[in-house]
């Protein structure tokens, strides 16, 4: 676990790429892509194993009891398409029911689930909750912005690990969703978007703090 | 039989050619159902294959496929059509000889669909794909022959297995349909027999004289580490100076680029030399093969895509630059030289490092006491099937029990069991998830009792993927503002670049400038040496044959055959340390560069070096060692780490490693590229193509992920299943430790010693090091961490 300071507010950036704010008991993540699998089997495409929603739950589940939030926000891409959120498995659906339960639960919403989701919770295009804005995709000009979207990534010690970007005024979430790949950190779109002096925080193991790659 | 018509004996009389015996031979088996013709380089074997063809087509034959050819380079395609055309056209026979490969233009392609040539001559991924159509049963209705060249080659990888099956749908669709299998020398004929059809006759042609086959000697003696044989080049131009035509054979594409580079440098003569290799674009390549037919060249930097039988006139001398690994690989291409009919071939080997005279020393003695080496490879893939069941389904609706009863006819696939059949169908149409989800998971069904596509769009990608040869990412080099592709890189090679950096392609530096929608963009770069190494290659493993001979070797009292430098080397290392023997595994353990280093002889080639670098160091970690990675060659082991082993038993216990196989089998890169290509032959992994890449990088996740995930949810999952037994055979190469251990006993000697000794030094240079994740590594990448934020101020 990392200890970010921002905006006058403690942040725990966690090995799993979930962020948890314990001044509001809150958790964020990002980009879940549940029912990934299934989008690609309903398209006729190939037939990846129907697991990622289960592993991807298994995580919440884990980060939530480890926490023990009480709000929640999903900051987009939560479903790899609106027809996966109607179609997700009646199994994950309940253990989806069972995790908001008893919590404040907010999806915002991404480009790959642009709409309400009928599963409960309150759907919305960002959220403000003082004093940061939560939305799917970083507005260059915005301050104090926590989002997703771009599923940064960065090499340490030879190994490229899933990344939290952080500079001044804004924070970008890992992907958390297991079937999700990542974007370099040092590519052209995240370098315009972050300060100089922005820092990788590396999921994993151990969390670490390294300079932004360039 | 059916006698050659009058007008090809009356060309052949006029021409003063006369048949050798293996060629009357294989007219008089014409009707044989399949005949396995072995024959050295020269001995006119692919005439030999065709004249039944010949004979049965007769002067104007009527419409149809008659005969298809399948030979694994496309270059042998175009050189063989052009060889039948002399004949033909001789002779005046109304015949049609097409080839057909991924190179054929859509054009061409789909006239050769509506109507075939009578000889149509392809590689294994071109009939893959044209089986997959719906019209196969049409354009192959008549076919009446198949002859599959270089077998020997094609036997020795998924390609020949998957034409194994592709042959075996052929001989459904035509029962009377007969087989040729043209071969260079192999260890063990009946093992190819088999592979080409259960009922083969086998028909060997005379093998003709000896090769005269010896060591280049230098003025310089070869360094002590690395490729390429840069010191030998002024004695190889001497050569070339001296031959009339000379194919100088590297290992490796990247060894092939630096070593032309380096000649033409110092090619004062300006003797007419050509390099030609894979990688280089398709243009470059076709004109280096023009001037080498024109015998417009003098000699030919080359590797493997020049091993199979292309005839390229007069080749008089090959040099082998590089420890051949193979001896059976060496005879083949000492083959090359001297397309004469029984005259001796002529050959150099050039060691490029002073272990690799050594190996030389054993192939020479290999070669000239004839015995050659070989590796049994054990049942067809699943992969392979996966890929050919999801192919026929393109076709059409198929019965399982009838596919099933057709792929059993398949050499490799003669001993698959229906329940593994059944699995491999399962998983193409379902995915063969323990997990039955959805309906959704459905990419055939089955209707009438027929297994059909469920969305008949879908066979447009699956052909896509079709062919089991998996290819590293590459991209496409150019030079900026000019149109002309210069070849290929890997795409992690060109990850590695920054703006500025040179390198080596087509033996010509040039800049790295940018890159481009995929496309490496660069400028000429006029002489400069190169800044960063070439592009990696393909790494054979030393065969049990050669190591074993070289522990032979090295337990001489003195090296009378040797150049004195190794001589003298290995005396050194006698002293200082020991040198390696059959009887046990030597170990040597010593500080460098502030890491503790363990070497371990073990001699099992390169696969079975690096698994047992991951064995061992997977020990390490369980003792607290903290290892940090290792390099492994044919012949060591080198493990680097934070502290030193003084135990080494525990580490070489056969029982433990054997146990620790399974679980450390789960989680290491050999496994997960094992895994990567297994989803791709099979299909559950789209292929990258280049030009449609996803753009957004995020969008697609590495395959470790599926293979995780797999792992954990679904363990027995077939493609795990393959995966391991892939893996075992192939990369893990376990047996080889096995045998090697089981030899040794309890006979492990640890010596510890202060600094590294002259046997070690050289790998330090190896390319190919694996970094080993776990406590060593955290430790050191937390303090790397906390370094950097102190060189930016942060902490």
């Amino acid at each position: 676990m990392h200890k970010l300071f921002f905006h006058g507010e403690t942040l725990h950036l966690l090995p799993s790429g979930g962020l948890y704010w314990p001044a509001r008991n809150t958790l964020a993540v990002s980009d879940l892509h549940l029912g990934k699998s299934e989008r690609l089997a309903r398209r006729g495409g190939t037939l990846l194993p129907p697991y990622e929603t289960q592993a991807t739950l298994e995580k919440l589940d884990r980060d939530l009891e480890a926490t023990g939030a009480t709000t929640v926000i999903c900051l987009g891409d939560s479903f790899d398409d609106l027809a996966a959120a109607d179609g997700i498995e009646e199994a994950s659906r309940l253990w989806l029911i069972r995790l908001m339960a008893g919590r404040n639960w907010t999806w915002i919403t991404g480009n790959h689930d642009p709409g309400p989701i009928e599963i409960g919770g309150s759907h919305r295009a960002d959220l403000k909750l003082t004093p940061f804005t939560f939305r799917h995709i970083a507005e260059p000009q915005e301050r104090a912005e926590i989002s997703g979207h771009y599923h940064p990534k960065a090499s340490l010690a030879g190994r490229s690990r899933p990344c939290f970007l952080a500079d001044a005024q804004r924070l970008i979430l890992p992907a958390y969703g297991t079937y999700t790949g990542g974007l370099r950190a040092h590519d052209a779109t995240l370098t315009a978007l972050m300060a100089r002096d922005a820092l990788a925080i590396l999921t994993g193991p151990r969390v670490l703090a390294i300079p932004m790659p360039r | 039989m059916t006698p050659l018509p009058a007008a090809l004996s009356d060309w052949f009389a006029a021409k003063g050619w006369t048949l050798h015996p293996h060629q009357q031979d294989m007219l008089a088996r014409s009707d044989d159902p399949a005949t396995l013709l072995i024959a050295p380089t020269g001995g006119g074997k692919t005439l030999a294959g065709f004249l039944p063809t010949l004979a049965e087509l007769g002067e104007s034959p009527p419409p149809g496929l008659h005969t298809l050819y399948v030979s694994p380079l496309k270059a042998l395609t175009a050189d063989i059509r052009r060889n039948l055309r002399t004949p033909i056209e001789g002779a005046g026979l109304q015949i049609r000889v097409e080839d057909r490969t991924g190179d054929t233009s859509y054009t061409q392609r789909r006239r050769q669909r509506a109507d075939p040539p009578h000889i149509l001559l392809t590689t294994p991924e071109s009939l893959a794909l044209l089986l997959s159509y719906e019209d196969a049963p049409r354009i192959f209705a008549g076919l009446q022959r198949v002859i599959i060249d270089e077998i020997h080659a094609l036997a020795e990888s998924k390609r020949g297995d998957q034409l194994t099956l592709q042959i075996a749908r052929l001989q459904s669709l035509n029962p009377n349909l007969r087989r040729i299998g043209l071969s260079a020398t192999v260890e063990n004929p009946p093992a190819l027999a088999r592979f080409l059809s259960p009922s083969t006759t086998i028909l060997q042609a005379d093998p003709g004289p000896d090769p005269d086959i010896s060591m280049l000697e230098t003025e310089a003696p070869p360094p002590w580490s690395g490729g390429g044989g840069r010191y030998a080049i002024p004695a190889i131009l001497n050569e070339v100076t001296r031959h009339k035509t000379t194919l100088i054979f590297h290992n490796t594409r990247a060894q092939c680029e630096i070593f032309f580079h380096d000649l033409w440098l110092q090619n004062i003569e300006d003797l007419p030399i050509g390099i030609h290799h894979g990688s280089l674009s398709r243009e470059q390549r076709e004109r280096v093969e023009k001037a080498m037919t024109d015998g417009a060249l003098r000699a030919i930097v080359c590797t493997g895509s020049l091993d199979l039988g292309i005839d390229w006139g007069d080749v008089d001398l090959v040099i082998q630059v590089g420890a051949p690994k193979n001896v059976k690989r060496l005879v083949q291409r000492i083959g090359r030289a001297n397309h004469r009919y029984n005259a001796p071939s002529k050959a150099l080997l050039v060691p490029a490092n002073r272990f690799e005279v050594v190996e030389c020393q054993a192939a020479l003695d290999a070669v000239r006491a004839h015995t050659l080496d070989g590796e049994p490879r054990g049942p067809g893939p699943k992969d392979v099937l996966c890929q050919h069941i999801l192919a026929t389904a393109c076709a059409g609706p198929f019965d399982a029990d009838q596919l099933y009863a057709e792929v059993t006819t398949a050499g490799p696939y003669a001993l698959l069991t229906k329940q593994e059949f059944e699995a491999c169908l399962d998983f193409v149409a379902t995915g063969g998830y323990a997990l039955k989800a959805y309906d959704r998971w459905q990419r055939l069904k089955q209707t009438n009792g027929k297994w059909h596509l469920r969305d008949p769009r879908a066979a447009a990608l699956i052909r896509q993927n079709l062919g089991t040869i998996i290819d590293t990412d590459l991209l496409k080099v150019r030079l900026r503002n000019q149109g002309a592709p210069l070849g290929e890189v890997e795409e992690d090679f060109a990850a590695s670049l920054t703006p500025g950096d040179t390198f080596l392609i087509g033996g010509q530096v040039v800049r790295y400038e940018s890159l481009r929608e995929m496309t490496v963009e660069v400028s000429r770069s006029p002489g400069r040496d190169p800044k960063v190494a070439v592009f990696s290659g393909t790494k054979f493993s030393t065969s049990t044959l050669l190591t074993d001979r070289i522990l032979q070797i090295f337990q001489q009292e003195s090296w009378p055959d040797l150049p004195a430098h190794t001589a003298w080397w290995l005396a050194k290392q006698r002293e200082v340390s020991r040198l390696p023997d059959p009887r046990s595994l030597l170990l040597e353990s010593f500080p460098h560069d502030g890491r503790e280093h363990l070497c371990v002889y073990g001699f099992a080639g390169r696969n079975a070096q690096q698994t047992l670098g991951l064995l061992v160091t997977k020990q390490m970690e369980y003792q607290g060692l903290a290892p940090l990675g290792f390099v492994a060659t044919d012949y060591a082991t080198l493990i680097w780490g934070l502290d030193p082993v003084t135990d080494p038993a525990p580490l070489f216990d056969l029982a433990t490693l054997r146990d620790g196989l399974e679980t450390w089998l789960s989680g290491n890169a050999v496994m997960k590229r094992t895994f990567r290509n297994t989803a791709i032959i099979s299909g559950l992994i789209e292929r990258t193509h280049q030009g449609r890449r996803k753009t957004g990088r995020q969008a697609t996740f590495s395959s470790d992920i599926l293979y995780d995930t797999l792992r954990r949810y679904d363990p027995d999952h077939l493609l795990l299943r393959i995966t391991r037994e892939e893996a075992l055979r192939g990369l893990i190469d376990f047996s080889r430790i096995e045998q090697r251990l089981a030899r040794v006993g309890p006979n492990i000697d640890l010596i510890r010693l202060d600094r590294v000794t002259p046997l070690a030094a050289p790998l330090f240079f190896e390319p190919g090091r694996v970094p080993v994740e776990g406590a060593g590594r955290d430790r050191l990448a937390a303090a790397q961490a906390q370094a950097l934020m102190e060189a930016a101020g942060l902490a």
